[in-house]
């Protein structure tokens, strides 16, 4: 007769189960650079929001007798070919940029998600068209394809925003519907349906769940492509239309050699600081894709 | 009626004789041995089996040996004979020059295993010139459809220039035969060699390892967890548990004298038409990869590192935990 | 294949219908006349406003719309792109000239961007996870995160002005001229830059991509036959590491298109990006019309390309 022998407990320790979202946490803080870069931004975005009303100078005030200075006491950046201080311009700049950019990025993500849900749910048909769509739209380049609609529009921030926005939504819309086709599919949400949960409920508690972890990763490298993007437009006078100040449009003035030789106040400046944003923010969604993605041994 | 004996490698006498071999893994919770001392020889022109279960070394154990680890995994300490000359001490060069050539190697899956965008006659003939670089083109070719049609494939000119895809399972599994046959080793690894295929295509490429072993006179190391494979084909077993052997013994003496309950389990886990079946639990419980510590299998008090093991009958080792047990039957 | 290149083919064709629909509604909403865009306005003998009454009713400016459309599309497909508002020139001569410089840019640009990118990244792949990854991870991130055109004001501002090392504006030297060493000189500058642009996103693509493969199983086989390790990863690892990335490439060449526009502007230099600014400016409608259907025309064959050379590139497709 055999002995049969219950489980013998491991003599070992196991480390303990960490939450998945503690692991992740864990693993991004490991990432030094998206530390550095989540501080980088954080500054920035701060600097931008409290800096204009630190400083109180009007970034739109014209002063003719006053153009092309280089920094003073007076004005800490100099001041542009209009008068106006460069180092205001520059916070207000940031406003601009920053939100555009974000909201860029939402609408785009929002889109995305909504037509990814939608295709990945329903399938067939709806699936096919809108699957088509996005490769069309996604293999158009951004840019010219907004400089030819702000050619027949005209310059504007929500034209821009809109534009970008409408055009950037591939990439969300590509992860949201791979995750669903794969969630529809998996056995617990065929249990859930089983028990008589209705659509919006395995929507809500299971789809969303699963998607926000990539979405946001997503979102973020969709922050630094949108704010690129302005900054390219806006430099060539088709985005955010003067006198608002926007970082890409600071860099305009730049067109002409003796500003670029010359005058460097005027245009490094904004330059840095569309590199430092974007650069943090790619930091950033580096730091949360190794952190999010379980095998990702990089 | 057991003696205090003690396992010892044969160097001289064995093709391979692999000596406390330790191999552990970098993972993110921390180093894990995945081979934890492990010593057992192979010998000219016998058929080895090694069996376990997932997880507990035995691919690992020869990959180690071979240089074949991938990069989170590090060798640690041991040896590995090889016609005298100890593998883990050589060069990468070195090896390389004996991969090929004097072993061959038979992996799992020959899904993955081939290049999918090299032709399967291209992938024979590299490892042909790799060893000989003095033969001819048409030579090579030559000796290509020649393996192809040895290891039982028809039409071999037409195929070798046909890509792994545009074979079955079966056929390319024949494929990685003839890959590793090319140079006629002295030693050959099959790692699992028959798991990734259907059951009615097992048996055919058994019988074609079985041929091909004798055409080349070479030792066949078959990495198995199908004891029902160990039965047909091997001469000797290993059975190995969570990085160690725990048994090596002769199979007829592995299946009627077992000595280790793992050993015990992994056998009454095979269903017999003649008996009918209760709930089975296997004794103890695998490592959990990564363990920490050391790992106990009940009963045995000893610590990671001290496992050698004792002689319980003619080639019989067994854990010394086990050795002075009862001779355990194996029925349900 | 043949049946898939065929079907994608169609599709395309399609798109370009449907893209050259939606153009045509934009421009009927927009103010000007298309008699006026079609008519050669400079140099024109005779009574032009006759001639124009007889081109609308000719065009059948008073038919309904898909009718309109139909003539239009028909015009196109002759090779009638209209004519240019700034100086009367045939919209398809003046973007086939500009196509010659942009084409010369991109494609400099795009030679530096393989050569940098699929190289370091390779490189990054194979000492991965050392102190060289990391290095080259990190360059390839400042290299996407800085935008362009700074990147261009830069290198004009050390190359250019300061060091005074190369040339900053036009194609070739002033007044025309010059030879292949002149040529090449002016296209240093715009097109290093175009190209490093691009080589960001490169080196990550060729990097994950050999990254990949080093793990797959057939690597491992091919250590069993015991070869060298120069010849595993050429032979083996590049192949199939390329497939994937042979595909991106042509799929990322309108990006440059894109990227050409900006440098263009900051270079002076005479290409498609720059006309289709300046036509932004003017108002110039034909020629901006001209440069949608060739900017869609060129997508849509990147896209045919790309598939067409995965089907060619490997095996399991094609056969």
């Amino acid at each position: 007769m055999s002995e049969i022998v219950a489980p013998v407990a491991l003599a070992s320790s196991v480390p303990r189960e960490l939450s998945p979202r503690k692991l992740a946490l864990r693993r991004f803080l490991r990432h030094r650079l998206a530390v550095v870069g989540a501080v980088a931004l954080l500054l920035v975005v701060l600097a931008a929001v409290v800096g204009p009303l630190i400083l109180r100078i009007d970034p739109n005030l014209v002063d003719p007798l006053a153009i092309r200075q280089p920094p003073s006491g007076e004005h800490l950046l100099g001041t542009d070919s209009a008068g106006r201080d460069v180092l205001a311009r520059l916070l207000a700049g940031g406003r601009v940029s920053l939100l555009v950019g974000l909201t860029v990025a939402l609408t785009a993500t929002v889109i995305g998600l909504v037509l990814g849900a939608v295709a990945g749910f329903f399938g067939g048909w709806v699936d096919a068209v809108l699957s088509r769509i996005t490769d069309v739209v996604l293999s158009f380049p951004t840019l010219i394809v907004v400089i030819i609609i702000v050619a027949f529009t005209g310059p504007s921030i929500t034209t821009m925003i809109l534009a970008v926005g409408l055009f950037e939504w591939p990439t969300a819309f590509r992860i949201v519907r791979g995750l669903v086709l794969s969630l529809r599919d998996q056995d617990s949400i065929r249990a859930v349906r089983g028990l008589g949960a209705s659509t919006t409920h395995i929507l809500i508690r299971h789809v969303i769940p699963s998607v926000v972890a990539p979405l946001t990763v997503v979102a973020t490298i969709l922050v630094a492509q949108a704010i690129l993007l302005e900054a390219g437009l806006s430099f060539l006078g088709l985005g955010v239309p003067p006198p608002t100040a926007s970082w890409g449009n600071m860099l305009n003035e730049a067109q002409s050699f003796t500003v670029l030789q010359s005058m460097p106040w005027l245009w490094i400046p904004a330059g840095c600081a569309i590199a430092i944003t974007v650069l943090a923010v790619n930091f950033i969604g580096d730091g949360l894709r190794d952190a999010s993605d379980p095998r990702s041994r990089r | 009626m057991t003696t205090n004996e003690y396992f010892t490698s044969d160097v001289a006498g064995s093709l391979l004789s692999l000596q406390s071999v330790v191999t552990e893994f970098r993972t993110e919770s921390g180093t894990v041995r995945g081979v934890d001392g492990v010593s057992y020889d192979v010998r000219p022109g016998e058929c080895l089996g090694v069996v376990g279960e997932s997880g507990s070394g035995k691919s690992v154990t020869m990959m180690s040996a071979l240089g074949l680890l991938p990069p989170s995994a590090v060798v640690r300490g041991g040896h590995a004979y090889f016609a005298g000359d100890d593998l883990l001490a050589e060069s990468e060069r070195e090896l390389s020059r004996r991969r090929g050539r004097d072993i061959g190697v038979i992996f799992q899956d020959p899904m993955t295993a081939l290049n999918p965008v090299m032709t399967v006659g291209e992938q024979i003939a590299e490892s042909i010139r790799r060893h000989d670089r003095r033969l001819s083109r048409q030579a090579v070719r030559a000796r290509v459809h020649e393996l192809l049609s040895d290891v039982g494939i028809a039409d071999a000119p037409r195929r070798a220039r046909q890509y792994p895809h545009q074979f079955s399972g079966g056929m390319r599994q024949r494929v990685m035969i003839a890959i590793a046959i090319a140079n006629r080793p002295k030693l050959i690894i099959a790692d699992e060699p028959t798991t990734a295929l259907d059951v009615t295509i097992q048996a055919q490429i058994l019988d074609l390892l079985v041929r091909v072993r004798e055409e080349v006179g070479a030792s066949l190391v078959l990495i198995t967890h199908d004891l029902g494979v160990i039965a047909e084909m091997a001469d000797r077993v290993v059975v190995m548990y969570g990085g160690r052997v725990v048994e090596q013994a002769p199979v007829d003496a592995l299946f009627h004298d077992t000595r280790h309950p793992y050993t015990q389990s992994l056998l009454a886990s095979l269903p017999r038409m003649d008996q009918s079946t209760e709930r089975l639990a296997v004794v103890g419980a695998p490592p959990e990869l990564p363990p920490t510590g050391t790992v106990a299998l009940p009963g045995s008090g000893a610590p990671s590192g001290d496992h050698r093991l004792v002689r319980v009958g003619e080639d019989h080792y067994v854990d010394p935990a086990y050795a002075s047990a009862e001779r355990i039957e194996v029925t349900s | 294949m043949a049946a898939f290149l065929l079907r994608r083919l169609l599709v395309s064709v399609a798109v370009l219908f449907g893209i050259s629909l939606l153009l045509f509604i934009l421009v009927r909403t927009m103010p000007g006349d298309p008699a006026e865009m079609m008519l050669n306005p400079i140099g024109f003998v005779g009574d032009r406003e006759a001639a124009l009454e007889r081109l609308r009713v000719q065009l059948g400016l008073d038919q309904p719309l898909p009718v309109q459309y139909v003539r239009w599309i028909s015009e196109l497909l002759q090779g009638n792109l209209g004519y240019s508002y700034a100086d009367g020139r045939p919209v398809a001569e003046v973007l086939s000239e500009r196509l010659g410089a942009t084409v010369r840019l991109v494609s400099f640009a795009l030679v530096i961007a393989l050569l940098v990118g699929v190289s370091l990244g390779i490189i990054a792949a194979l000492r991965r996870n050392t102190g060289v990854d990391y290095g080259l991870s990190f360059v390839s991130l400042i290299m996407i995160s800085v935008p362009p055109f700074f990147v261009a004001l830069v290198g004009i501002f050390v190359f250019g002005l300061t060091l005074r090392w190369l040339p900053t504006a036009g194609m070739g030297p002033p007044g025309g001229g010059g030879g292949f060493m002149d040529a090449l000189y002016y296209l240093l500058l715009p097109g290093s830059i175009l190209g490093l642009m691009l080589a960001g996103p490169y080196l990550r693509y060729s990097r994950s991509s050999m990254i990949e493969v080093l793990g797959q199983d057939y690597m491992t086989t091919a250590r069993s036959k015991g070869l060298s390790s120069g010849r595993i990863v050429l032979r083996h690892g590049l192949h199939n590491a390329l497939i994937p990335l042979v595909t991106v490439v042509a799929l990322q060449i309108p990006v440059l298109f894109a990227g050409a526009v900006i440098i263009e502007q900051l270079f002076s230099w005479p290409g498609v990006g720059r006309m289709a600014l300046d036509a932004i400016l003017a108002r110039n409608y034909p020629i901006l019309m001209g440069f949608v259907m060739m900017i869609a025309v060129l997508v849509l064959l990147c896209n045919l390309i790309a598939d067409v050379l995965y089907a060619i590139i490997d095996p399991r497709i094609r056969l």
